[in-house]
């Protein structure tokens, strides 16, 4: 039987590997805040308040490109919508939680977090204190990207641009989903999902980022039909 | 006006990580969502992956000899056989460095 400080450690030790992603992109991003013309205040507040790189990074762009206040506000809410598919997943790890202890998780929900969560809760069902897990990951995550941003706000991009490390981001979600190519039904997902948003991609708001997944798990419910 | 837009990001963020979670009973779902649930991971990363190989900065595809798109398939092949995520990130980052620092120079 694990401690749950054992497995808190074991939730921060999972994502320990995607810091060579998330560190260079919080380093961009508090960099971008910086050069748009922002308050360094005002960008690190984004950190804080939205907690959520591309939807940030994305926010600034559209305001100080002269976007309305809506406009922005309605990109974020579309990019960060993903989050009520991982919440969905999660819901079964954290049912038995308190409401109050629910509302505090939730603000630690991540893209690499809730995969290696997952990832790891399924391979260990009968797991007493599963959401120790998610929270070493979340809670690891968060002050990585906070720690990231503050220096790329005070220092500026000081990762070269030749480096081309926004290569990283992609690569991490490659990482977290290579493991399932190993089933061809995800494996079809995925390409069905890949495939809409490169489809997609121009669609207003970047609504792509949650139009591709409704689209891969809508052929993921008729493929469970043909299945049985 | 820019802190008031950020705050209502924030609630709106927030809200999408907190509903499923907290505001939605597990027994709502039916046994038919709970099985599709389990794709949510294959669904949504390829919605990030593609695009950031095959398209560039300014939204249009690469052409075919872009380095990512090799990169990425190294990534691929190296993490599909150590199941290693740090191995997939660390070969896909070396193999792109090394095409556009040796190869492309």
């Amino acid at each position: 039987m694990l401690s749950k400080s054992k497995i808190f450690f074991k939730g921060i030790v999972a994502v320990l590997p995607h810091m060579l992603s998330v560190i260079p992109f919080g380093i961009i991003t508090g960099a971008i805040g910086v050069e748009l013309g922002f308050d360094p205040i005002l960008v690190y507040a984004t950190s804080l308040i939205i907690f959520g790189g591309a939807s940030q990074i994305i926010f600034m762009q559209l305001l100080s490109g002269g976007a309305s206040s809506l406009v922005a506000i309605t990109s974020v809410g579309v990019i960060n919508s993903r989050h009520l598919l991982y919440g969905a997943v999660l819901s079964e790890y954290l049912e038995k939680l308190s409401f109050i202890k629910k509302l505090f998780i939730s603000y630690f929900i991540v893209d690499q977090g809730f995969a290696e969560s997952n990832k790891y809760i399924k391979q260990n069902k009968n797991l007493s204190n599963p959401h120790y897990y998610v929270l070493g990951t979340g809670i690891t995550l968060w002050f990585c990207w906070q720690l990231s941003t503050i220096s790329g706000i005070i220092l500026g991009s000081f990762i070269p641009d030749e480096l081309g490390l926004k290569f990283a981001i992609p690569l991490t979600f490659l990482a977290i989903i290579v493991n399932d190519l190993r089933k061809l039904d995800h494996v079809f997902v995925m390409l069905v999902s890949g495939f809409a948003s490169l489809i997609l991609f121009n669609a207003p708001f970047k609504s792509y980022i949650i139009l591709s997944p409704i689209v891969a798990l809508i052929a993921a419910f008729i493929m469970l039909r043909f299945k049985k | 006006m820019t802190w008031l837009s950020i705050i209502i990001s924030g609630i709106v963020t927030y809200f999408s990580r907190m509903a499923m979670v907290a505001l939605i009973d597990r027994e709502m779902l039916g046994t038919k969502v709970k099985e599709v649930l389990n794709y949510v991971p294959a669904a949504v990363f390829p919605a990030i992956i593609f695009p950031g190989i095959f398209f560039n900065d300014f939204g249009s595809f690469v052409e075919i000899t872009d380095p990512k798109i090799y990169g990425a398939i190294v990534a691929l092949v190296v993490g599909f056989y150590s199941r290693s995520v740090i191995a997939t990130i660390v070969s896909g980052l070396l193999s792109y460095w090394f095409i556009i620092f040796f190869l492309l120079r």
